[in-house]
Formats: structure tokens, sequence, C-alpha cells
């Protein structure tokens, strides 16, 4: 296998704070790999590591076989970087922003013009092309910053929460287009909190949590290993929910985590558990106020491995500098 | 270093576009890639000054009001001190000086708007020289300042301001004055690289810059200072360029003012240069 990226023991401290540590994740060229965990957890001290903005404190990393640290140069020749706010020239205008970023990646000034007016047309940018980045929306905005990414057509492109206040349609959009570029061999690196997002695109995914990583799987594996199928049963009452979990977890294989009055469930085997589920507690007189059954998204899979879900506020307000 | 199992992956893609191109370690290719780069985000500052009109109206209000104020206000009180020469004469050097000095502040502004707005870790990602942002920023404010002091250079004539020494020599007055101020620029550069956010940049200047512009010969002789102040006051830049500057415009002897206040600007970014250009590199 063909790798683009590798990380080694990679390990980050800010004095006290250990943003990253021990991190270990190979991605291979030509797909998309998510980086997945809350806020905090280290995503984006690993992308900056990885774009040679930060420099690790542990550890190595190569992208394409070139080391982060001692061949910087090379490897700022073969990433794309589209960072978390959209870090576009508010003063230029689209087409200049993207020229700008063309002339700094040293390609030759006619082609230049041809890709940054290619790049606003794909981006449904091109009416927009000669205003001041100012006058853009945040999707805009956000567009642009992903189209300046592309301007020297890297091998290799880091989105870090490339689709973070972006409205569905353009989220769609964006999809489409990164779809479309490992399509045509790229490989792109994109965190998220988003785990539908990552569900949706990465052939691997890495979650992290405080620095750590917690699993390194496919999507689809994650989702087995966790059972496809999320029953949750709404018992309305506190003090219920604990008992009719009490009852479950005692005649049935399956755990059951209770989060105040609800009762939720993982089943190997569709929704067949329901019915015997709904019998045992109709027999002690309990009686659900709602049911509810779905595929176990990465968000489950998330809640399983760390006991709290992906978009929750982390415990400690901000566990490194680098996530605003 | 390199590892042998990416390297086909690397020259396949690297040809695609024609675009991403292998750094080079060829000294004179290097140089002429840092000059591009420095000159690319130069351009991109200037557009800013274009679209942005309120950053050049504001540099050129204040000395306007300096202008005024020493004239009209203090210029009475000051003129029995200058031994006959006329205080306009003796005040437009030093405005033009402190105009300089004051526009500097806006590097510091800039380059800590950039880090605030994230632009800054977009370029740091890019295979651009480490110095391309700060060379960029001084080189657009050295742009501002020619026509700031222009400015300031047509409300002097029109005030009553003469050159007595020809204008070869007013010329070259000038030429110190933007010198002077690209120096004090890369002051600003390192200023605004260490505090990284507009405001801060703004409020952490002040403190710099006061001192040096009215503890300074830029609007009085300093021969009415007090014996301490005007050990400091003779001898720092802000004065030694003021005089320089009024030597060239009033006419005398120039030689010794002007290469003091050259080698002012000459230590200044030979100290200053390399301060900011490790605080880029540094990860922030």
């Amino acid at each position: 296998m063909n790798e683009a990226i590798d990380v080694e023991d990679l390990g980050k401290r800010f004095g006290a704070v250990t943003a990253l540590e021990s991190v270990d994740f190979r991605v291979a060229a030509g797909t998309v790999f998510g980086l997945l965990g809350p806020n905090g957890a280290g995503k984006s001290t690993a992308i900056r590591i990885l774009t040679t903005i930060a420099r690790p404190t542990a550890g190595r990393a190569f992208v394409l076989g070139h080391d982060v640290v001692r061949d910087a140069a090379t490897v700022r020749s073969m990433i794309g970087l589209a960072g978390q706010y959209a870090a576009v020239d508010k003063n230029l205008t689209g087409r200049e922003n993207l020229r700008l970023i063309g002339r700094l990646t040293h390609i030759r000034r006619s082609r230049v013009r041809a890709r940054a007016a290619e790049l606003l047309e794909r981006f449904d940018l091109a009416e927009a092309g000669d205003r001041p980045a100012r006058t853009y929306s945040g999707g805009m905005r956000r567009r642009l910053d992903v189209a300046a990414a592309l301007v020297p057509d890297p091998p290799v492109l880091f989105l870090d929460e490339p689709t973070t206040g972006l409205d569905p349609q353009s989220r769609n959009a964006l999809w489409e287009m990164i779809r479309g570029l490992v399509a045509d061999g790229t490989t792109v690196l994109l965190t998220t909190q988003y785990l539908e997002e990552a569900d949706q695109l990465a052939e691997r995914v890495v979650v992290i949590d405080r620095g750590r990583v917690i699993a390194d799987d496919t999507p689809a594996a994650l989702k087995a290993r966790l059972g496809n199928t999320v029953i949750e049963l709404d018992l309305e009452e506190a003090g219920r929910g604990e008992w009719a979990a009490q009852l479950v977890s005692a005649r049935f294989s399956t755990r059951a985590d209770v989060e105040g009055s609800r009762l939720r469930l993982t089943s190997h085997d569709g929704s067949r558990p329901l019915l015997d589920i709904l019998r045992l507690l109709d027999a002690h007189g309990l009686v659900p106020g709602a049911v509810a059954v779905h595929e176990s998204s990465l968000d489950d899979v998330f809640l399983e491995l760390t006991g709290r879900r992906a978009n929750a506020a982390p415990e400690s307000a901000r566990t490194s500098p680098d996530e605003s | 270093m390199t590892r042998p199992g990416a390297s086909p992956a690397t020259v396949a893609r690297s040809g695609r576009a024609g675009g991403v191109s292998a750094p080079s370690t060829r000294g004179a290719l290097s140089l002429v890639r840092t000059v591009q780069d420095g000159l690319a985000i130069a351009w991109r500052n200037l557009i800013a000054l274009r679209r942005v009109p309120r950053l050049l109206i504001f540099s050129t209000i204040q000395p306007l009001v300096f202008v005024l104020m020493f004239r009209y206000v203090f210029g009475g009180v000051v003129q029995p001190a200058l031994h006959g020469v006329d205080y306009v004469d003796f005040l437009i050097p030093g405005i033009f000086v402190q105009t300089a000095v004051f526009g500097a502040m806006n590097t510091a502004i800039g380059l800590a708007t950039d880090m605030d707005t994230g632009l800054m870790e977009r370029f740091r990602s890019l295979p651009m020289a480490r110095s391309a942002v700060l060379v960029g920023r001084t080189t657009a404010d050295l742009a501002r300042n020619v026509f700031v002091v222009a400015l300031m250079a047509a409300v002097g004539f029109a005030i009553g301001f003469r050159i007595h020494a020809g204008v070869p020599a007013f010329l070259g007055a000038i030429v110190l004055v933007l010198a002077f101020g690209f120096a004090m620029s890369w002051i600003f550069a390192v200023v605004g690289m260490a505090v990284g956010d507009p405001e801060t940049a703004q409020a952490a200047a002040f403190p710099v810059l006061a001192p040096l512009v009215f503890a300074s010969s830029a609007f009085v002789p300093v021969a009415t200072m007090p014996g301490w102040l005007q050990a400091f006051a003779e001898h720092q830049p802000v004065s030694r360029n003021a005089d320089a500057v009024r030597a060239l415009v009033l006419g005398g002897p120039t030689a010794t003012d002007v290469w003091q206040a050259l080698a002012w600007d000459v230590a200044i970014v030979a100290v200053f240069a390399p301060i900011g250009v490790w605080l880029y590199r540094r990860e922030p």
C-alpha cells in the first residue's frame, strides 16, 4: 500500500498541557481519511504539525515520504490547507485571493490566471469572483478558502473542519467536490466533529480524544463492532429508566445505557430484539412513551468509546490552546 | 529525509498541474523567489490600502493635526529659541520624520491582523520565503509613506515652508525620511509579531513611540530640555534623522548628520529584521 501520510508516535506538549500523545496512523494515497474527535481533542494540533506550522515535541510524521520537520520546505510544496476559520484576505476579491496563493506557490503567471478562473467556476464563485471577499457570505468564504488550498493542485489536501458552519446544501456540494478530488488521485485528510461527514466520505477514520487515538478503523467496521442498530426507549421518568435497564441487562446479552429516562441499546440483529424487550417491560408495567430505532452512526460509536457525545462541550473548557 | 517507498507518487503527482514545484537549493533562484514572494505580499497589502481608504485617511489626518497644532499653537513659544530660523522651516522636517515613525505603527497592526484572522497560518503552510510576509508588509508601508510624506510636503508648502538648499538636497531629505520609516517598520514588525492581535499592537506601539518622537528634536530644539533628557534626546534615532533632514532642507553642513541617520537605519534593520523573521518561523 502506498502511504501518503505516515504518523509515528507523535506527541505535542504545550508546557504542562499534553495536546497529543503517542498518536500513530497511516493514510493510504488517494483516499479520504477522517480525523475525528470533540473540540480540544487534538485534531487541529495534528493538522498543524502535518502542515509544518507547528513542531511535534515527540515522534515523527511524513507527508509523501518527507519528514515534516526536517524537510518542511518540500512538504509545503506538496500540500494544501484549508483552515477552520476561513483564512482568506477579506480586502482582496475572490480572484485576487486565488492569484495571490498561485504566486506564492510559484505557479507560472499564465497558469495562475486560468487556474483561478477554473476554481471560481468550480466553487460557484464565478459571479462573485471580482467582489472583495469581505462581501461574501460565510459559506462563500469557506468555499473560497478550500479553493485557495487547491490552487497549486496539491497531491495531499488537509481540510480542518471544512464544513463547520456550512448550510446543508453547501456541505453536500463540498462533499461532492472532495469525492471528485479523490477520484482524481488526491489524498484528503479531514478533521470533523460531524461524524456523519466521516461516515459519508472517509475510507478510514481515527478517533482521538484528549490527544490519544481511541479507535482506528473503517467506519463500517466501527459501526459493526458496536452493533448495526441502535434502539432507544424513553421511559419518561429517570427512576423507571434505571429499572428498565436492569431488567433488560439481566435478560439479554446486550448492554443497556441509561441517560436520564432514556434507555439505549445496540443490536446486531436489527430491530428484532425490540419486541422481546417491549414484552419484558410490559410484563413489569413499564410502557415507553417513545421508541426509536436507527442505524448506528459514528455518533453512537463515539458515545460508546468515550461515554460522551462528540458535540457535547468538553469537560474542562479547553484542553489545548489550538482549537478556537 | 526522504523515504524510498513514497517517492514515485510524489513524482507522478507533482507533474500533474505543472504547479507544485520542488524547492530550490540554488542560491540565485531562491533569492529571486524571496523577492517575488515579498512583492506578492506587498501587492496584496497595497490592494487593501486602495480598497479600504480609511486606512490611508487616518494615517494622514494625524500628522495634519500635528502640523497645524505645532505651527499655530506652539510655534510662537518655540520661535525665540531658534535663533533666526523660521519655525515652519524647522517644524516640517520634524513632521516628516514623525509621520514616518507613526506610520510604522501600521506595520505592527497589519501583521497582528494577519495573525488574528488566520491568514498567517496559511502563509506558514505555503512554500514561500520565510521573510516574505514581513518584507511584503514593510515594503507596502514604505509605499504608503511615499504618499503620506508627499502630502505633508504639500501641506508644508501651503503654510509657508520653504526649502533653502535646493531641490536635490530636498529629495535626498525625502529619501532619508522614507529610509527611516522603513527601518522603524521593522521595529514594529517585531512588535506586531510578538503581540499577535491588532488592538494590543496599537496599545503596545504608543509607549514605544511617544518618548522617541516627543523627547527629540522633531518639534523643538533639544537645548531647552533638562540635561539628563538632552543626553537621550540628542542621540536617539528620531533626533538624528530630524537633524539630518533639517540640514538637507535648511542648508549648512550635512555629511555627519546624514551618515549618523543612515547608520541608525542600517543598525535598526540589522537587529530587528532577523528577530521578526525568527518570530515568524517560530511556531505561534
